[in-house]
């Protein structure tokens, strides 16, 4: 019996267990494999300091003697991730995609899309297992430096990477990593798919550019929304809140201090000098002692003590969130509405761990698509009714920035959004149900230690905190939402009156002229009818309710309207330099507003609407004075979100 | 048709007229064209105990064009007058029906029809009745025949002579239009006017010969009794002097019909002046008739929720205060069972006619 017994390799397990790392069938297996490259090569890129720009290939690969398949049947594909990134160097290559648990991430507090340093690793081992090929990896520290060519497998029974090849090669980039890894994998559009990921990839990451080239040769390109890189997470120690009796046992017998107080103060954050001799004295333990001698029950009562002392709450500097500006640079990029709002909740903690969420919304269908003629010219017959849409809600869910595509109903974001009362806020909901409208929500938790359901990363745990926080956003998204659907209702009944009286006039003359005999001047009646109809609704009144006279998001913040006329709010505030007058690649043609020209900023605005200049003159001189979206006015406008924020989270709390 | 006084013809047409002038003089004005109608309900209903007929207060709605909530309705009042008026010109009586369906188009440069369903038509034809205080015939528009007669009664009917005695037991359609201008009551032998809620009960009667033996008039409305039914009644009553009386079922809907043909429905308050039969017996089914005719338990209908909700509704109208009333609808709830007519059928196919009407007119057992 002992002699069967031996060790077992992290490799050999998650070979055994690849469903534990997401890779449980060919469809999803595709996507774990993309998804992993990709959020390495933009962690890679953002800690660099580059705005990423990267390439995604899909190709089929022919198996066996047989022809290439098309792409919905093909079941072995290429995939090809490039970014412009940093580099690796040489030395480093092999490790760092052909062993697992090798990374820089994992012992540290940080935020960064990956966590435990098995993704790309894992991505390879699974591509070799399936297809036998090697990861091929091209890598380039710089333009003076000689790109890099490596072709690695992992050793699964001792976890170790084998270069099969090792050259200087040519390569057309300056700067930046390839990886090439060929799997077997199914390609299928729609609900968690490739495209799905990267297309909420770049609503998240509005600074990334990404070129797709999908496996059928068409090629989708996601321009940069946003040009700033999020600020750059900082490292933090952990909290002493957020550990484990084990993890302080393990940190006691490796600390460098000398005393215990200052192990204390200097291995863990938020613990002053002060703190840990009060720490020390309630547990009983001299601030003297070594650390490696407190253990067995001495270690616990510490433990304890640490747990029942008042620490502060962690530092949140180590938090990235992408920001009401980016969300809706990103929302407003790639969906297409009316509404948009963002909310960036102020830093919250869960077990010692900091974390921040933040919520979008993006609400309607575009205007021109809502104005568009209906097909329905027929005259409803009795019992006929219009048909109403009664599609619902759609969730795209963040950790880190990165889109999480399966297990929907188990994350706590999801649970959130069913637990919101959206009738409140004018949003049809019925029972356990997701609100129904055309409404895309958008939920971000950003955290040193996104606290997963699984290995796999797809859900979110349920953390009291966490759930909170996810609601309060919600909240003010459906608040702003609320108001800006019952603003919009009250302006277009107010229209609508109008129109009906104008509908009814006609009627109504034809009437009383038949009734008369027909001999009725009808065009007078009609017109003292019609004036009598204008002065009754409130005439200009109306459309500017309506917002197709007045200015402003109608005073709800980090908002974009967009309307038949015109879009208002924080409008992305750039576009990608070098395709602005490229009209092929400029996506949706919304976003070719010219925006960068701050001088000719109020004009926009008059020539956008030119009602408004010529029938509320008083309002034209208030036009300069609101805050200008140039970069500087930026700063401006942020103090003042500042201050609203803080002043709703009291509300709100 | 060719009878209709044509003073009168003329006044009706006037009035509708004057709603256009109505539309017109306040668009000069620069005024909201607003017209006064009546409210039907029976907030604006009194009992007149003295005459024992409902009437008609004079409060009001004013439904006016330049009010979101009205417009469309002010929009359909004045197509459906325009409507009556191509009627009174062409000298043609037409169905509610009709008018809806001549009424309804889709207003131009929209999807939205004039009238969606005749729900909507119906109810203001009777504001139009009521505001220009224009009967339903004088506005040319009829039901449908809506009930029956059958008995020794003769009646001209657009020149034919109708001998309701010789018409089998199907009897003869009452059109919904029975003034002395379109239908003439040459001769009338009859002692008294049964007036029977179902048809069934009306079928049974009727092939019974009933009004042979009896010699009665047959009537049936076929549930609640249309005008024509109700005026041709009422016509027999005071031009013959016959007593009338009501036969329904024992619920309180029965109840309802009997009150409306004696003292007029809330509704149409206005009308009771002319349809009203204020001296109208409640024959039965009374809710002690179950125990004095020994029909079993079985054949009773437990009361629901709503038969109870309007039975105490009954107990407080003004013309439900008689004691004797009181009782009657005090002890049905008091049993919480109702019966209906087609119950009797239990004892005998032939109950109705051979035991329980001829002991009922024996016993004069009926209320008033």
């Amino acid at each position: 019996m002992g002699a069967r017994q031996r060790e077992i390799s992290v490799s050999e397990f998650f070979t055994k267990n690849r469903h534990l790392l997401g890779f449980d069938n060919p469809r999803k297996a595709l996507l774990t494999c993309v998804k992993e490259a990709v959020d390495n090569a933009l962690d890679a890129c953002e800690e660099a300091g580059i705005l990423p720009e990267v390439a995604v290939q899909l190709e089929v690969v022919a198996t066996g003697s047989s022809a290439v398949l098309p792409a919905s049947q093909a079941t072995r594909f290429r995939i090809t991730v490039t970014d412009n990134g940093p580099g690796i160097v040489r030395q480093q290559i092999p490790r760092i995609f052909a062993k697992l648990l090798y990374g820089s991430k994992f012992h540290r507090l940080r935020m960064s899309r990956g966590q435990q340093g098995i993704g790309i690793s894992a991505a390879g081992m699974y591509g070799q297992l399936t297809t036998g090929k090697p990861m091929k990896i091209i890598s380039r520290t710089g333009p003076r430096a000689a790109a890099q060519y490596c072709a690695v497998q992992i050793d699964t029974k001792k976890n170790e990477p084998l270069v099969l090849e090792n050259k200087q090669v040519e390569w057309d980039r300056p700067q930046g990593t390839q990886v090439a890894i060929e799997v077997e994998g199914r390609y299928q559009k729609g609900r968690a798919s490739v495209d799905e990921y990267l297309e909420q990839t770049s609503i998240a990451n509005p600074h990334v550019r990404l070129i797709y080239r999908m496996p059928e040769g068409e090629t989708k390109e996601y321009p940069r929304a946003y040009h700033e890189l999020p600020p750059s997470p900082k490292e933090i120690k952990p909290h002493p809140y957020g550990i484990e009796f084990g993890m302080l046992l393990k940190m006691l017998q490796d600390a460098k201090s000398q005393t215990l107080s200052s192990f204390l103060s200097s291995d863990f954050c938020r613990v002053t000098p002060a703190l840990a001799n009060e720490i020390c004295k309630a547990a009983n333990v001299s601030p003297k002692a070594k650390p490696r001698d407190v253990r067995g029950a001495l270690a616990e009562t510490l433990y304890q003590t640490i747990q029942a002392t008042k620490v502060m709450a962690p530092p949140t500097n180590c938090l990235s969130p992408i920001g009401e500006k980016a969300i809706l640079s990103g929302l407003y990029k790639q969906i297409k509405g009316e509404f948009y709002t963002a909310v960036s909740r102020p830093p919250s903690v869960y077990r010692g761990n900091p974390f921040i969420i933040e919520a979008g919304l993006a609400f309607g269908k575009t205007p021109d698509s809502a104005t568009k003629p209906e097909k329905s010219v027929q005259p409803l017959a009795e019992g006929e009714q219009e048909e109403g849409d009664s599609e619902l809600a759609r969730v795209i869910r963040y950790a880190n920035r990165v889109p999480l595509l399966y297990q929907q109903s188990s994350c706590a974001t999801f649970k959130a959004v069913l637990a919101t009362t959206w009738r409140n806020y004018g949003i049809g909901q019925s029972r356990g149900a997701l609100p129904a409208g055309p409404m895309v929500i958008f939920v971000h938790i950003a955290s040193v230690w996104v606290p997963f359901t699984s290995e796999s990363k797809e859900a979110i745990a349920e953390y009291d905190e966490i759930h909170k926080d996810i609601t309060l956003a919600l909240r003010e998204c459906g608040r702003r939402l609320g108001l800006f659907l019952r603003r919009r209702e009250r302006a277009a009944s107010e229209y609508r009156r109008r129109n009906i009286f104008e509908l009814y006039i006609e009627e109504v003359v034809e009437a009383c002229n038949r009734l008369k005999g027909g001999k009725l001047p009808t065009e007078k009646l009609k017109a003292q009818l019609q004036k009598i109809a204008s002065s009754r609704t409130g005439g200009i009144k109306t459309e500017e309710t309506l917002g197709k006279t007045g200015a402003g998001p109608e005073g709800l913040p980090h908002s974009i309207i967009v309307t038949a006329e015109g879009i208002e709010g924080d409008v992305p505030p750039t576009l990608d330099v070098s395709r602005a007058g490229d009209p092929a690649t400029e996506g949706p043609d919304r976003i070719c507003i010219e925006e960068k020209l701050s001088p000719s900023k109020p004009g926009r605005r008059q020539t956008a609407k030119p009602r408004s200049a010529k029938k509320a003159p008083g309002k034209v001189a208030t036009v300069p004075s609101l805050p200008k979206k140039g970069s500087s006015a930026q700063q401006q406008a942020g103090t003042v979100r500042t201050g609203r924020k803080a002043h709703l989270t009291r509300k709100n709390k | 048709m060719a009878k209709m006084k044509q003073t009168r013809n003329g006044t009706v047409e006037k009035k509708l007229i004057g709603l256009a002038d109505l539309v017109i003089t306040a668009a000069q004005r620069a005024k909201d064209p607003t017209m006064a109608i009546p409210i039907r309900a029976l907030s604006n209903v009194t009992f007149n105990e003295r005459k024992g007929l409902l009437e008609m207060g004079n409060k009001t709605q004013s439904r006016s064009f330049f009010n979101a909530g009205m417009a469309k309705k002010f929009m359909q009042t004045m197509l459906v007058a325009d409507a009556l008026s191509e009627l009174q010109r062409a000298e043609l009586t037409t169905s509610l029906r009709e008018i809806y369906y001549r009424t309804k188009h889709t207003i131009q440069d929209s999807h939205e029809n004039t009238f969606d369903t005749q729900d909507e038509s119906d109810p203001i034809i009777e504001d139009l009745e009521v505001s220009l205080v224009a009967l339903r015939e004088e506005l040319h528009v009829r039901a449908e025949n809506g009930g029956s007669v059958v008995g020794p009664l003769l009646l001209g009917d657009d020149g034919d002579r109708v001998d309701c005695a010789k018409l089998g037991k199907g009897g003869y359609s009452v059109p919904s239009i029975v003034e002395p201008e379109y239908v003439e009551i040459c001769r009338c032998t009859a002692d008294f006017v049964l007036l029977v809620e179902k048809g069934t009960q009306w079928n049974r009667l009727s092939e019974d010969k009933f009004w042979r033996r009896y010699n009665c008039v047959l009537l049936t409305g076929n549930g609640q009794p249309p005008r024509g039914v109700r005026r041709l009644a009422r016509r027999l009553h005071e031009e013959y002097r016959l007593p009338v009386y009501v036969l329904v079922d024992n619920d309180p809907w029965g109840y309802y019909i009997y009150s409306v043909v004696k003292q007029g429905s809330i509704n149409l308050a206005f009308e009771s002046q002319r349809m009203a039969i204020p001296k109208a017996k409640f024959i039965g089914l009374s809710s002690g008739d179950p125990e004095r005719y020994e029909l079993p338990r079985n054949v009773g209908i437990k009361l629901n929720e709503k038969d109870i909700a309007r039975a105490k509704e009954l107990l407080n109208y003004q013309w439900f205060q008689k004691p004797a009333w009181q009782a009657e609808i005090k002890r049905m709830l008091a049993s919480g069972l109702k019966y209906e007519l087609d119950a009797l059928a239990n004892k005998d196919f032939q109950y109705l006619t051979k035991k329980y009407l001829p002991r009922k007119l024996k016993e004069k057992d009926w209320l008033d």
